[in-house]
């Protein structure tokens, strides 16, 4: 236990502390690039949902990811967490990393934490629990079955439940939240794992204009201490945390720069505006 | 890591559960042996052998019903298959107490007479060392134990689940019963063993013997039950219910959910053996009909009846079950299977909380 | 079941009527005396030469004789031998009428070895017959036939026989009692012939042969003909095998066929399945009475009263199950298992309450019994046969009903998208209930079907109900060719591993295989893949 420690600055060495769970040698960010995809494929049953994608994410980057519906969006994710293998191409974490050889557990474990579309908390819990199962500890079975809160971990979560504003519902069972609390408590849990690399599916549906607004603070004062994946809908929001932007289309990058650049791009007005 | 050890208590129960598991536990471990054994015959107050073999019986299956209770209504996972654990259980334990009987058998043999009814000249390789208690507790721990954990690794690992781990648990308690009804496989084939005479040397149906029995069940069972309430109040428990709602998740906090869900589930296997070799001894009789999809199933119901996701819960319902079993079997046997019926649909309708859900809801609002 | 005797007495009679008939047409020769008396009055050996000559001829009145004798009817009075029936007696040799009955008469005794003989002799007695059916079946009584005198009958029957499948008998009995002749040349002919001859009894023969024969030569030309008949019986066993195989996979697919649209495509899991099929059955129980009581003219007909009768009862009471039961529990498997489960133990008690809990009897119609030889020991049963072509039909039925109907595109309109189906109109709460039916009145045609094969009884679902789980987890959710191939391929693996392990072990063996496979493809074998199919 004594091994884990709570503070936040893992970044000299993120996995060390789980090392012996998870040995892919250190996370080597050292050329700059956190995420590194390359002509990744995926087909499904001959639907090609990732065709040749190719993606670099630069360490304490916050990159948006815009797209039509279909456009792969949520599978270039899947290929990210280890959910689904591409059919070829190359994905590293880092420089030495490579995620196709890992599975979803040891992708996590090694810093990289990820939010669904559809907001997956733990609705039984309340929202304590779901920041404590969260945390950043030793997750093996072993080690959860003695496992106590020591003082620097519950002011962990107790920081985190102000971040996200829900320290008067710490004792709720996360289930009774509002839609946008759910949001703000996954994205807490997401922190809560201190994770290099944040993927985050559409944050900001189903929130508030006030919500939105936070969580467009949020992520703004999160870049530089982690890299983020943004894949969103709401275009203001967009505009108003995006340095860079990339648009993927029929499963393949077809613009990427700055928002005005890619507004004013022909083929992605072509392909937001319709042939 | 632990605080003193009283700190450890608390965290279990608060000072009413302490209450009424003592007291409980004083009726097993007192009140009950004293109105059997020293309370005479012909008293109103005397507990009749039928009373402790029926509530040793119910023990047993509360302890099952724990286990059972800890992956499913914990960790989500329906098992169809928890009868073949509690009878290879069963089973390990009767290997002992049928070499227990020695020449006493119809036979005179030192084999038991199924053996020489088949013409065998020796005992097959699976009894080897089968006339040792300890071996017996081994085998009834560790047979159910390893098959758990080998049919859970590769089931777990290819992710399967729901409503498909049910039935391919249900397809494997199915096999080995075919199995344990052939004749070749050495345990007895249909009759399986029965006609018990000894344990440790002891004779098995005295009344002195019946009641360390019946105390061990109990001492076994509220161990059962604290180890349990440990279990589900640790960290470990919320894993579990968590991977129950949302194992997607679990998996992304960087929880090997593989790990948690073989664990529990050996464990949930290991208790059902030991609440099998319990129960062989008390009840005289282990056959393959233990292994048959509709026992294993009603493992399930006895849970959802007295309330799933609650650990007295499922004492409770193995006890209201098998208590309304007993009556009806013997007061109106042709109605037993439509009462038993009547509760899978009801409960499941009404009642998704069961028993305790419905007291702990008239009782307090959360 | 009626036993051996009665058949036996069967066909003494008819032999005798038929007898009589061609006496009465053809009057006068008497029958050879000297062969009469070694019969009634000689002793062992004598009497079986007695018979054999007897028959030699072929003549009809010697069956009227041995009919008298196998029921006890031949009498002696002095060195004359009567047939007495009642108070009439008439000479056997001469078939005079004796007008008073002499006094002093004695029974001729009838042992086992000459009844046999005698049960031969009849048969062989029959293959002059006009009749087509009479030869077949006296050819296939004399077929194990031993005893030795028959041969010449047997020949001249050969001789004059113009029916293929009398004549291979016939070959084949003459060849096997050649067998016994002291001639090496006519044992040798022999052993040859028994070589084309592909059935069990020829291999018994030539076994039997191997044992006792000491020429050397006829001892190797018995090998080689046994190795041709175990070659030609091995295609037997495995064209039957092949057939069983097809039978117990379209049985599978039967019970299999109905749970694949509650449970492949609507997603109910209905433990309460193999009670529906039960059912059926007992619907078909129900109209075989009925057509016993009340028309018994017509009583092969009912099979085909009880096809819709019985898809109508699972239909009814499966609909009334998605109504009350099963629609609250949508989207929560686990509890739908329970509650079918529950279902499926009220449904058993209730028809042990109705019916009893012994089985009851359900008797094939009459052109369902006996069966196709299609190889010397290769019999299909009707039964079966028509078992395999109903299961086709089914197949045919819900196939077209789900992609050429509206039910059906509603049908997969909502298991797609429940959501978007409602709202462009479809009544999905009617669809289900309508779904739910149509799979339960499936597994009532599976009862229908089963009760002709097999126990019908309050067990019957029970039996079932994991064998088809099995078929739809192997062929994978929501596929209809997926259940198709995996009910023929499981009935095909239970055969064979049967023909070579055994009944249970089978079992066993596919059931192992089954979890060892959902390990490696949890969809089943035609699964669709997609982008998240959960999350």
């Amino acid at each position: 236990m004594a091994a884990i420690t709570s503070t936040r600055d893992g970044e000299d060495d993120p996995i060390s502390s789980y090392s012996h769970v998870f040995t892919p040698g250190e996370l080597d960010a050292s050329h700059g690039v956190v995420l590194y995809l390359d002509n990744i494929s995926v087909s499904f049953d001959g639907f090609k949902a990732l065709n040749n994608l190719s993606l670099a994410i630069d360490d304490g980057e916050l990159r948006c990811v815009i797209g039509p519906n279909g456009a792969g969006k949520t599978t270039m994710m899947d290929v990210i967490t280890g959910k689904t293998r591409p059919d070829s191409g190359t994905a590293f974490f880092g420089q030495t990393i490579d995620l196709k050889q890992y599975s979803e557990v040891q992708i996590a474990q090694a810093g990289i934490g990820r939010k669904f579309q559809k907001p997956t908390i733990f609705e039984h819990h309340t929202v304590f629990e779901n920041l404590e199962l969260a945390m950043k500890a030793d997750k093996r079975v072993a080690k959860t079955l003695f496992a106590r809160l020591n003082s620097a971990q519950r002011d962990r979560i107790a920081e985190m439940l102000t971040l996200i504003r829900l320290t008067d519902s710490e004792r709720r069972i996360a289930g009774l939240l509002s839609h946008g609390q759910k949001q703000w408590l996954e994205i807490g849990m997401l922190l809560m794992q201190e994770p290099r690399l944040l993927l985050l599916d559409e944050p900001v549906a189903g929130m508030s204009d006030d919500e939105t607004e936070r969580t467009a603070e949020l992520f703004l004062t999160l870049a530089g201490k982690h890299s983020l994946v943004v894949v969103e809908h709401d275009m203001a929001f967009v505009e108003k945390i995006a340095r860079k932007v990339t648009v993927l289309h029929e499963g393949s990058v077809i613009a990427e720069g700055a928002m005005d650049e890619v507004q004013n791009d022909p083929r992605v007005i072509e392909v937001y505006l319709g042939r | 890591m632990s605080g003193p050890l009283g700190n450890a208590f608390t965290r279990l129960y608060g000072a009413r559960g302490w209450a009424v598991l003592t007291l409980c536990g004083m009726i097993l471990f007192v009140v009950f042996p004293l109105l059997n054994l020293a309370v005479p015959a012909g008293s109103a107050f005397h507990v009749s052998a039928y009373w402790v073999t029926l509530i040793g019986k119910i023990m047993c299956f509360a302890i099952v019903a724990v286990a059972m209770d800890l992956i499913w209504g914990y960790c989500g996972i329906l098992s169809l298959g928890h009868g073949l654990f509690f009878a290879l259980g069963g089973y390990g334990m009767g290997m002992y107490l049928m070499r227990q009987i020695g020449r006493d058998g119809q036979y005179r043999s030192d084999l038991p007479d199924f053996m020489v009814f088949l013409d065998w000249k020796q005992l097959p390789w699976h009894w080897w060392n089968s006339d040792s208690f300890a071996w017996a507790l081994f085998l009834a721990v560790a047979v159910p134990g390893v098959l758990a954990f080998v049919f859970g690794y590769f089931a777990f690992r290819s992710r399967i689940k729901g409503v498909y781990f049910s039935i391919i648990t249900q397809a494997l308690t199915f096999a080995a019963m075919l199995l344990f009804f052939r004749n070749e496989t050495g345990f007895g084939g249909n009759n399986g063993f029965t006609d018990f005479k000894r344990i440790l040397g002891y004779s098995i149906t005295t009344p002195e013997t019946r009641m360390v029995l019946f105390t061990v069940t109990a001492a076994v069972l509220i161990a059962t039950l604290l180890l349990g309430r440990y279990l589900v109040t640790s960290k470990f428990g919320r894993v579990l219910a968590a991977i129950r709602d949302a194992e997607q998740r679990v998996m992304f906090c960087g929880y090997n959910t593989l790990h948690y869900k073989l664990f529990v589930w050996t464990l949930s296997a290991v208790l059902c053996g030991i609440a099998g070799a319990l129960y062989v001894t008390q009840v005289g009789i282990i056959n393959p009909g233990e292994m048959s999809p509709a026992n294993s199933i009603e493992i399930a119901i006895w849970v959802a009846v007295g309330g799933r996701g609650t650990l007295v819960g499922a004492i409770v319902g193995a006890g209201v079950v098998n208590g309304a079993k007993s009556f009806f079997t013997q007061a109106f046997p042709e109605y037993w299977l439509y009462v038993l019926g009547m509760m899978f649909i009801l409960v499941t309708l009404f009642l998704p909380q069961g028993i305790v859900g419905l007291l702990n809801k008239s009782r307090t609002a959360r | 079941m009626r036993g051996k005797n009665s058949k036996i007495t069967k066909l003494v009679l008819a032999g005798a009527l038929f007898a009589c008939l061609i006496g009465v047409l053809r009057p006068a020769l008497a029958l050879d005396r000297a062969a009469m008396e070694k019969l009634a009055l000689g002793d062992g050996d004598e009497r079986l030469e007695g018979i054999a000559a007897l028959v030699a001829e072929g003549d009809p009145r010697a069956g009227a004789v041995l009919g008298a004798l196998a029921d006890g009817e031949m009498q002696t009075a002095s060195k004359r031998i009567l047939i007495v029936k009642g108070d009439d007696a008439t000479d056997a040799v001469t078939g005079e009428k004796i007008a008073p009955l002499p006094a002093e008469r004695e029974d001729v005794m009838v042992n086992n070895r000459l009844r046999g003989a005698v049960q031969d002799a009849l048969a062989a007695l029959k293959l002059v017959s006009p009749d087509r059916d009479i030869r077949f079946a006296a050819a296939k009584e004399l077929a194990g036939g031993t005893v030795a005198g028959m041969l010449p009958l047997v020949k001249k029957a050969l001789a004059k026989e113009r029916d293929a499948e009398i004549r291979e008998l016939l070959v084949h009995t003459a060849a096997s009692l050649e067998l016994k002749a002291d001639d090496i040349q006519t044992r040798l002919a022999a052993v040859r012939t028994l070589g084309l001859s592909g059935s069990g009894n020829a291999k018994r023969l030539l076994l039997s042969v191997l044992e006792s024969e000491t020429n050397d030569d006829v001892r190797v030309e018995a090998k080689q003909s046994l190795a041709q008949v175990n070659d030609r019986l091995a295609w037997g066993e495995r064209a039957g095998l092949l057939f069983a195989g097809i039978s117990l996979g379209s049985i599978l697919l039967l019970a299999a066929l109905g749970l694949a649209i509650t449970y492949g495509l609507m997603g109910v899991i209905n433990m309460a399945h193999g009670e529906l099929i039960m059912i059926g059955a007992y619907a078909t129980y129900v109209v075989q009475n009925l057509f016993k009581a009340h028309l018994p003219a017509a009583f092969d007909a009912y099979l085909l009263c009880a096809v819709p009768v019985a898809f109508a009862a699972s239909a009814l009471v499966g609909m009334v199950l998605e109504r009350s039961v099963i629609r609250w529990l949508y989207g929560r498997p686990l509890e739908t298992l329970l509650a079918t489960w529950g279902i499926s133990l009220v449904l058993i008690q209730a028809v042990r309450t109705l019916f009893g809990a012994q089985n009851v009897q359900v008797e094939n119609p009459a052109f369902m019994s006996g069966g196709v030889e299609i190889l010397a020991n290769v019999v299909l049963p009707w039964s079966r046969i028509v078992i395999v072509l109903f299961a086709g039909a089914v197949l045919a039925g819900v196939w077209l009903l789900l992609t050429r109907t509206r039910l059906g595109l509603f049908v997969r309109g909502v298991t797609q998208n429940r959501a978007m189906a409602s709202c462009v109109g479809v009544p999905t709460a009617r669809v289900d209930t309508l779904a739910f039916g149509l799979g339960s009145g499936i597994a009532g045609l599976a009862g229908c079907a089963l009760s002709q094969i097999g126990n019908v009884g309050p067990d019957l679902g029970q039996s079932y109900i994991v064998d088809s789980f099995m078929v739809v987890v192997l062929g994978g959710v929501g596929q209809l060719a997926g259940t198709v191939y995996a009910a023929l391929g499981l009935g095909f693996a239970n055969k064979l591993l049967e023909s070579w392990s055994g009944a249970v072990l089978a079992k066993i063996v596919v059931l192992v295989f089954i979890i060892i496979f959902i390990q490696k493809r949890p969809q089943g074998m035609f699964a669709l893949k997609g982008r998240s199919v959960e999350t």
